[in-house]
């Protein structure tokens, strides 16, 4: 597989704040990647210049063969951009902001297709300002899609979309990549990137902090959490990277939950102690995201 | 040539759609070609029920007047408001994202603009004509067509001027009104200015609507003597046509967040 999008050391500066610094990554041709990262992280900005609207100031770019910045109408032909509040004339109706918007591409897809592809069909012929919200970002979706495009940018899909909306915007991207599209969406939902992607990259503060399939990136640092109450804490086991106690209650720390859970309860058997409230748990993938924000806001501090 | 022919198409149907949206919102609508057309008929009722002279009414003045008004608001007014609305939108951003090319776009809009102030001069000399005896004179068409065109370059090349140089939305609207309407009266489009004083004679001068109204106007006056278009009149449009381009071009950008 050759690669749609490659980036190395993207730098962008807007005055004294530093939005990109040093990023670079791939996507393959039909892959699906997913920029995360919380607001301000980077992953607009990053966007941007891929998409052509933004110049970097340093590092080399190339999408599907061109430079977006000087790529001009021919890069743009072969992309299509779904960006969160973009707008549309409010007064055209589906059918004829399709047609116009799809106009200028070499690849057209014909309108009814579409249509029915993000499910607007009872919509074609109604004005634009009376879609409902899920049904104006299937229009987007729609609109993105005119040029038959080669690589799809999808800005935060689902910000702000209700469960069952969520769900359904889901299922149109995951109908994209089955159409052989290569995809780059940015969001700032875990379970979104985890959903749709076949690979995360994770930015904060206009870096990578972490990058991988989305298994490899629950497996990299798994620290399962213990925790129990008890009356006296004078004599606890040492496991796992310590303990923190709270008014009798004990927290650990374990990379290790087998071995230490057997020194723990051995150790409360031998002396008769109740672990009062134990409780193993294992970190989702949310946790352990907050833990890889939390090592790359203490890496910052160090600087 | 192929492309180019291919681009041409592309601005035929950018423009169909400017108009199709254009027409579909009716405030635009109303203050383009109504507001017009209800000064023209209110004037013409207050000051023309009786003949001004030798069998000419009070619309023959009129209504040439107001067609170069109506053109104006029908090119500035809305390539102003309606490029700012839409850049605030995000429209002119979604645009830039496709491969339509940018000079189609914005030709697109300047050509709807166009298409628009035509049919208002149209329909002030219809209505003129029809209600309020107004008599077309064909000597001296074809120098008020010359006119008319540079007065639409001039006045599409200012309205996307304000585009360019004001970054927010709502004040656009503003701007623009503040701009045009005084620009207006001291162009002599609503009250000749021969009883005003000199400086605002002057303050006219500077500006390039009396540049357009006056030959304009001329060309369809019976009583007009001497040459309909001075030099004076293609130089100021002219200075104008090339401020707003130069503003345009330095300066306008297509982004939203520039506008906020």
């Amino acid at each position: 597989m050759s690669a749609a999008i490659t980036v190395t050391n993207l730098q962008k500066t807007y005055g004294e704040v530093r939005a990109l610094d040093g990023v670079s990554f791939t996507v393959a041709e039909g892959e699906v990647l997913a920029l995360l990262g919380p607001n301000g992280a980077g992953k607009t900005t990053a966007v941007e210049i891929l998409e052509g609207y933004r110049r970097a100031d340093e590092g080399d770019i190339e999408v599907l063969g061109f430079h977006p910045a000087t790529g001009g109408r021919g890069f743009r032909d072969r992309i299509g951009i779904v960006l969160q509040e973009t707008g549309v004339e409010e007064v055209l109706c589906v059918r004829e902001a399709l047609e116009l918007y799809g106009m200028a591409y070499s690849r057209q897809r014909p309108v009814d297709e579409l249509i029915s592809l993000v499910g607007l069909e009872e919509k074609g012929d109604s004005r634009i300002k009376t879609l409902s919200g899920g049904q104006r970002r299937r229009l987007d979706l729609a609109l993105g899609l005119a040029g038959d495009p080669d690589l799809v940018f999808l800005d935060e899909p689902t910000t702000g979309f209700d469960p069952a909306a969520r769900r359904k915007s889901w299922e149109l991207v995951e109908g994209l990549t089955d159409l052989g599209k290569t995809i780059l969406l940015t969001t700032h939902y875990l379970d979104e990137a985890q959903h749709l992607a076949d690979r995360i990259v994770v930015l904060a503060e206009g870096r990578i902090v972490a990058e991988g399939t989305p298994e490899s990136l629950g497996s990299a640092q798994v620290v399962t959490t213990v925790r129990f109450s008890v009356s006296d804490t004078a004599d606890l086991p040492a496991i796992g990277d310590g303990s923190e106690i709270a008014e009798n209650r004990v927290t650990y720390r374990s990379t290790d939950p087998t071995a230490d859970l057997y020194t723990l309860t051995r150790w409360a058997t031998d002396r008769g102690v109740e672990l009062a409230g134990l409780e193993v748990t294992r970190p989702s993938l949310e946790d352990i995201y907050l833990d890889i924000m939390e090592e790359a806001d203490r890496a910052g501090d160090r600087e | 040539m192929t492309v180019l022919r291919a681009d041409l198409s592309l601005l035929w149907r950018q423009i169909r759609s400017q108009n199709r949206t254009f027409w579909r919102t009716p405030v635009a609508a109303f203050f383009t070609l109504a507001l017009p057309v209800f000064f023209l008929a209110l004037f013409s009722v207050l000051f023309g029920g009786s003949e001004v002279a030798d069998g000419y009414r009070f619309a023959q003045f009129f209504a040439p007047a107001m067609a170069v008004f109506a053109a104006c608001s029908a090119t500035f007014s809305n390539l102003a408001i309606g490029t700012a609305f839409a850049r605030d939108q995000g429209i002119l951003k979604r645009v830039r994202g496709t491969p339509l090319p940018p000079w189609v776009y914005m030709a697109g809009r300047i050509g709807s603009g166009v298409w628009i102030a035509v049919i208002s001069v149209v329909a002030m000399f219809v209505v003129g004509w029809s209600l309020f005896g107004f008599v077309m004179l064909w000597d001296n068409v074809g120098v008020a067509l010359s006119v008319f065109v540079l007065g639409m370059a001039t006045f599409s090349a200012l309205g996307l001027s304000v585009c360019a140089v004001v970054r927010t939305a709502d004040t656009v609207p503003a701007v623009t009104n503040a701009v045009f309407l005084p620009m207006a009266f001291i162009s002599g489009i609503f009250i000749p200015l021969e009883d005003a004083p000199a400086w605002l004679v002057v303050l006219g001068d500077i500006f390039p609507l009396k540049h357009f109204a006056e030959p304009f106007g001329a060309s369809f006056n019976p009583f007009h003597t001497g040459p309909v278009l001075g030099w004076e009149n293609l130089a100021t449009m002219g200075g104008w046509l090339v401020l707003g381009m130069v503003l345009t071009t330095r300066f306008f950008n297509w982004d939203p967040r520039g506008s906020r």
